[in-house]
């Protein structure tokens, strides 16, 4: 009798320890504003299928990142604004939020003000505001491996490559075409300003979103007769570019595509239009890779994994939303090692990501070598020095025909400082120093 | 004298009427002022009561126009487009502007562009009318894609709000921004009250239900259909300045596009034309819902000209 009533007290006190523990256990939390319909679903289910992928293999294979599970929820926003915000202040609330990762230079803009009062890190892989890769203005804002600038530059460059030179550029025409958002105009004046430099003649057509009409802009080009055509496009208007390239008789080998025009979904919808077609990429394609191999075998052997089409396994978003997790994670990773093995603050995450230095040897042990370079954040340059790489299309699968290739980064930082300082004196904000970035606010 | 004593002698004051108003009165301004600010989470002010307010407030707009007036215009979007970047402009070259001053400013902007717009209603009714504003909104679009001094030279065309403050108040806060919007809406509605009640606001009505009539007995149908665009855009030019300013807090263009003022002559059709308070219910049941139902777009624009050609 006593003896039972003692095993049941003790059963009962294990119980409330465990679910103590399990009411205490630490957890990191990503709100994730995805977009699953509307025009631009393909890059989002590819991303934040990666993404989510990602974070499951964390969680499935290490239990975590040192014990702290990750947890997440996804907010609809349709590539929208309104919705975006929307979704954020829905999630906001939410505790151990560790970065917010919108895909979208819209909702990111509509984000900067609301996440540098809430102190919590937004991380635009690949895209975003290019100025906020001043970490002096922008301290919570991460527009991480490559910003639009970076992205422009190496472009130009691979085109100087082709031409045998950048002195080769001289006299050379080449037309941009760009999304007609946010996100397709944030490259006008680089581009122009490359072009004054090196001597190229430059125009540059806007597509109005969504895109899927771009006749009058093909014919356009066709007068302009260029050498190169970069398409700076997004979602529906590049395999519509592509399609009205042919048609139009203009060669696929000579139109460039921008990072947000470089996925399988841009290409298979045209077909034939397509063979030939070069983009530029941060991540390699391909499920090669030992991360993703890890990620098919136990996320998706698991039947966890989050993309209902597995052939999408190992396709550009796909692989980009795992790079995104990869730097998520061990941002977390690295301000752990800091804060301690704990679920951190917002602003204790931010001071992660500031110290987000992968070398060629980490991204090798975590199982990447290969699907990107690497990446070395500072307080001051919150883009990393991403390198690049360009892919081509040969009508079944990307390969790769370049080496990893550094952008100008020298060039463009002092038109990113004169663009963030005026930011900076618009909005009465104080430039920060060393000090200043490293300090961490407890709350 | 005598007028105003045959006045008091016909309309008795009805009492009963008077006290419940004043109750309603007092209570609505009790939960705006009281209630909401103290107990109201993050989540309700920012996302459903800020876009709600400003997206009233344009619907009242609009509704003086097309519901009052009888002129139907789909450019509504693009007047808050100019009262948002016009604030936007006064704010950042006139150095210590009161944010009052920019508002009415940024009003005033919208005002003279509905002015300009409004010209062709002196010749063009319904459908044709409807075509005509629909320049305004693309006009506006382009132009302040193609200039980039209206946006500050920012690259992307993003513009972002300023630091709000009235009196050296800081109001950047949620609570803040939502006292301002909530402050704003309510002058503005009692304002618009006030108007259709007097006599510019029959004027407006004896022109949308009969312009000819109106003429013969000596209503000023062009000075009457421009002062109704003028005002109408004034009031939706603010509701672009709070939609911007307190609830986005960073516009671009593209976000003033077609869709925003199919979605406010919408509520102003649901609400009710002619109708204040239709302005508020619909844009609040059409939150609850969170969605527009698209579908419906026919036939409510449908309906819509058929009220503007029967008036």
């Amino acid at each position: 009798m006593t003896f039972f009533s003692h095993l049941r007290k003790a059963a009962i006190a294990t119980a409330f320890v465990l679910g103590a523990t399990a009411v205490h256990a630490e957890e990191q939390y990503f709100p994730l504003q995805s977009y699953r319909v509307g025009p631009y679903a393909a890059g989002g289910t590819g991303f934040f299928g990666g993404f989510i992928d990602y974070l499951n293999l964390i969680n499935i294979r290490d239990g975590g990142v040192n014990g702290a599970k990750l947890a997440w929820s996804e907010g609809e926003t349709q590539y929208e604004v309104e919705k975006g915000v929307e979704v954020y202040e829905r999630l906001k609330s939410n505790p151990g939020i560790a970065a917010w990762n919108p895909l979208s230079v819209g909702i990111a803009y509509a984000m900067i003000d609301r996440i540098t009062d809430d102190k919590v890190p937004l991380i635009t892989i690949n895209h975003g505001r290019t100025d906020t890769t001043d970490g002096r203005v922008f301290p919570y804002v991460f527009p991480l491996l490559l910003n639009p600038y970076s992205e422009t530059s190496g472009i130009v460059n691979y085109i100087a490559s082709k031409e045998g030179g950048l002195d080769k550029l001289k006299g050379k025409n080449i037309v941009v075409l760009y999304h007609g958002s946010p996100y397709g105009k944030e490259t006008i004046p680089i581009y122009e300003l490359l072009s004054q430099k090196y001597g190229f003649e430059l125009s540059q057509i806007e597509v109005p979103h969504p895109g899927n009409e771009q006749q009058a802009q093909w014919l356009t080009i066709r007068r302009e007769h260029p050498d190169y055509v970069v398409l700076r496009g997004w979602g529906v208007m590049n395999p519509v570019a592509l399609k009205t390239a042919q048609k139009t008789g203009f060669p696929a080998d000579h139109i460039i595509g921008n990072v947000w025009s470089n996925s399988e979904e841009d290409v298979i919808p045209a077909g034939d239009a397509a063979k030939g077609y070069t983009a530029i990429t941060t991540q390699a394609s391909g499920e090669r890779y030992p991360v993703v191999q890890e990620i098919v075998k136990t996320v998706y052997g698991d039947g966890k994994g989050n993309l209902e089409d597995k052939s999408r396994i190992g396709s550009v978003y796909h692989n980009l939303g795992i790079v995104n997790g990869i730097l998520n994670v061990e941002a977390v990773r690295i301000a752990q090692a800091k804060f301690g093995n704990r679920t951190l603050t917002g602003d204790e995450v931010r001071w992660g990501f500031k110290h987000l230095k992968l070398d060629p040897a980490r991204v090798e042990a975590l199982g990447a070598k290969d699907l990107f370079h690497s990446i070395n954040v500072s307080w001051d340059n919150h883009e990393g020095d991403g390198y690049v790489t360009f892919q081509q299309w040969d009508g079944k699968k990307w390969n790769v025909v370049s080496d990893w290739i550094a952008p100008d980064w020298k060039l463009l930082r002092p038109i990113i400082e004169k663009s963030s300082e005026a930011y900076a004196k618009e909005k009465g904000i104080k430039i920060r120093t060393a000090e200043d970035a490293d300090a961490v606010v407890s709350n | 004298m005598a007028v105003q004593a045959l006045d008091a002698a016909r309309l008795p004051v009805d009492w009963a009427k008077l006290v419940q108003k004043l109750a309603l009165a007092t209570a609505l301004f009790v939960v705006a002022y009281g209630v909401v600010p103290a107990y109201a989470s993050g989540y309700l002010v920012e996302a459903i009561l800020l876009p709600f307010l400003a997206l009233s407030l344009a619907a009242v707009g609009l509704n003086l126009l097309t519901g009052y007036c009888g002129q139907l215009s789909l450019g509504s979007s693009a007047f808050m487009a100019v009262g948002a970047f016009g604030a936007y402009n006064f704010n950042l070259r006139v150095e210590g502007l009161p944010l009052a001053v920019t508002m009415i400013l940024a009003g005033i902007s919208a005002a003279g562009f509905g002015v300009v717009f409004g010209l062709p209603s002196l010749r063009l009714r319904g459908f044709y009318l409807a075509v005509s504003t629909l320049a305004a909104q693309f006009f506006v679009q382009w132009a302040l894609t193609k200039f980039g001094w209206f946006s500050n030279d920012n690259p992307s065309g993003v513009i972002s709000a300023p630091h709000l403050a009235v009196a050296g108040l800081s109001l950047d806060s949620a609570t803040g921004r939502y006292l301002l919007s909530v402050t704003t809406v309510m002058v503005l509605t009692a304002l618009v009250w006030r108007l259709v009640n007097s006599a510019t606001g029959r004027n407006f009505i004896a022109v949308r239900d009969n312009e000819t009539a109106a003429r013969v007995i000596g209503v000023p149908v062009l000075r009457t259909k421009l002062l109704a665009f003028a005002i109408s855009s004034f009031i939706i030019g603010i509701a672009g300045v709070l939609w911007a300013f307190t609830y986005l807090r960073t516009v671009e263009p593209a976000g003033f596009n077609l869709d925003r003022s199919f979605q406010i002559l919408f509520i102003i059709i649901i609400g009710g034309l002619a109708s204040i308070r239709g302005a508020f219910w619909v844009r609040r049941s059409s939150l609850s819902s969170r969605s527009f139902c698209p579908g419906s777009a026919h036939s409510c624009s449908a309906a819509c000209s058929i009220r503007a050609f029967s008036t």
